[in-house]
């Protein structure tokens, strides 16, 4: 568009300047197809193939896909992925959207709190995750100090029962993940149009019902967002088991991530491992690409 | 930003009420980080005697001096201070070289459009949002082939590679509404592609650099997965470092020590954020926030 048109009979410098533009993207260009869109196909067919500790191109058709499919771990960790998405999803919204409303109610020491509710999203999982082992440890954390209070009949082993391991998972990344939901619907609020809501307030409307029925309703672009965010998070999810669980006790809190973790660098299964693997792509690219199409054409209008 | 949002002001009770939720929160918020440094200056002792919420009664740097140099990872028994170095070898060439051929990126798909230059960037965009599981196996090979497994150049080179998806969004999105007039101008002006870009877009481009190096740097500062993928042993970054020290089996577990290297992990980013909060936050929304 902006693109001038040179002169008709350009020298070498002129067809070297309309060049130079793609010229300086082709590097970028190269770097994305060859390690993104390339290793994408590389990693499709090695879980179609005979692939163990090393590449094996013999094509087995979905032999791994139905040695991953039969598989109990991977059985727990697409349980497990489930609970932990849909938990951790809900619980950062709507402590994100309550945090927001209620900060958004003229406060005075807001920047302070906002720094504080936010602070955890620049730590890495990894911290989060060492944090939150130690403070949860039965031993000698919060359970002993609940002791040491007098509450004696205080219980929270959860970090090394099998069975609420990933609940633990899911507190470290909520409190991990909720600073920056709450921004989000912040940036929401500040942003909605202002006249339906003076003219519900000089209806005499409480509060909350001009949020439950104007403002909320109003939000629903910034739940799209929080929720293909937060999707997107927790099938990445992997720091913050590795550090706070290990995937254990045993395999009670293995996630694709780890699964395909441990499949592809401990237990040398290539394809078993490149099959989960194009499994988490097909999920994430079946929740993102709907969304970056959407997002992109209204940028254009 | 107009309009007042419609506030709950009747009754200090109520008003009351709002600002003890909010400090709640921010005590739940602030108390991990507040064990974390407790537990770091405390000795082992009042760890195991004493209440994980008390501020410690001897203060201590011993738990800091033996995670900074003599805490043992692995078979060495040298503190993660190394690890610390590595991920600044890795965090400072790899920001930079991401980030300007974001620059460029951004400035080529908004001021010298081409045919399909859309598709270009929904391509790179999408390497944003890949799951980092489909590129490992193939990635672990490359880095074989090139000899760069376990070294620090290898992982600068992956998070060149995975970041200028964003670093590209980053730009492209803050020189579209820069005005394409002062571009034309300066083309009939004779100002050719570098010119204009260095002259003109550059100093203008302060705001969205800074985000750019603050998102670059926390994401390759606090990666887990591509370190521990691609680099073991001495080339590791910090977090890889941390995670072997806090979760290797052997001996008395030392909280202190952890909790100090924790710390020692989180510093940078956390200074970072101190300091630059609001471009903190602006990299995070266009992250979510498209257009």
């Amino acid at each position: 568009m902006s693109n001038a048109s040179p002169d008709r009979d350009g020298g070498a410098r002129e067809r070297l300047q309309r060049w130079l533009p793609k010229l300086v993207l082709s590097p970028s260009c190269v770097l994305v197809l060859f390690f993104v869109y390339g290793f994408i196909a590389w990693t499709s067919y090695i879980s179609f193939s005979d692939s163990g500790m090393m590449p094996d191109y013999t094509w087995v058709g979905l032999h791994q896909w139905s040695r991953l499919w039969t598989s109990w771990t991977w059985g727990i960790a697409l349980h497990n992925i489930w609970v932990f998405g849909l938990l951790y999803i809900v619980s950062c919204i709507v402590l994100g959207l309550l945090l927001a409303i209620l900060l958004d109610q003229r406060i005075r020491a807001e920047g302070v709190l906002r720094t504080i509710y936010l602070y955890p999203m620049a730590l890495s999982f990894i911290v989060t995750g060492t944090a939150w082992q130690w403070f949860l440890n039965p031993g000698l954390g919060l359970e002993k100090t609940m002791h040491d209070l007098g509450w004696q009949s205080f219980s929270f082993n959860w970090l090394i029962d099998s069975d609420m391991a990933i609940y633990t998972v899911i507190i470290a990344a909520v409190w991990q993940a909720t600073g920056f939901v709450m921004a989000m619907f912040l940036a929401g609020l500040r942003g909605i149009d202002g006249e339906m809501i003076k003219a519900a307030q000089i209806d005499g409307a409480p509060v909350w019902k001009i949020y439950v029925r104007i403002i909320i309703p109003q939000l629903r672009p910034i739940f799209l967002s929080a929720v293909v965010v937060l999707a997107h998070l927790a099938i990445k999810s992997f720091d913050l088991i590795v550090a706070m669980t290990g995937g254990g006790p045993g395999n009670a809190t293995a996630v694709p991530a780890t699964f395909m973790y441990s499949y592809a660098f401990s237990r040398n299964e290539m394809g078993i491992a490149a099959a989960s693997a194009v499994f988490m792509l097909a999920v994430i690219a079946a929740l993102i690409i709907p969304y970056l199409y959407s997002e992109l054409r209204e940028s254009r209008s | 930003m107009s309009v007042a949002p419609p506030t709950v002001r009747r009754g200090i009770a109520t008003r009351a009420l709002l600002y003890a939720i909010l400090l709640v929160f921010a005590v739940i918020y602030l108390m991990p980080l507040y064990v974390m440094l407790t537990t770091s200056f405390k000795t082992l002792e009042e760890i195991h005697q004493g209440n994980m919420l008390a501020l410690p009664v001897d203060w201590t740097l011993a738990p800091w001096r033996e995670a900074w140099g003599s805490a043992c990872i692995g078979l060495e028994c040298n503190g993660v201070h190394g690890y610390f170095f590595n991920s600044i070898k890795i965090v400072v060439p790899a920001v930079l070289i991401s980030g300007l051929l974001g620059a460029f990126n951004g400035y080529v798909l908004t001021k010298w459009k081409f045919r399909g230059h859309k598709i270009v960037f929904g391509l790179i965009l999408f390497s944003c949002f890949i799951p980092f599981q489909i590129i490992l196996l193939p990635m672990a090979r490359v880095l074989g082939i090139l000899h760069l497994a376990n070294s620090t150049w290898g992982l600068v080179l992956v998070h060149i590679v995975y970041g200028i998806g964003f670093t590209t969004l980053f730009f492209r999105n803050f020189y579209a509404s820069f005005p394409d007039e002062l571009v034309r101008a300066a083309q009939l002006d004779g100002a050719g592609f570098f010119v204009i870009f260095f002259r003109i877009l550059l100093p203008a481009s302060i705001p969205i650099i800074v985000v750019t190096i603050i998102w670059q740097f926390t994401n390759v500062w606090n990666d887990f997965l591509f370190g521990v993928s691609f680099a073991s042993g001495d080339s590791a970054p910090i977090t890889v470092a941390l995670n072997n020290l806090v979760n290797s089996s052997t001996g008395v577990k030392a909280y202190n020590v952890n909790m100090a290297a924790a710390m020692v992990a989180a510093v940078p980013t956390l200074i970072v954020y101190i300091l630059a909060g609001k471009y903190f936050l602006r990299g995070l929304m266009s992250g979510s926030v498209k257009g």
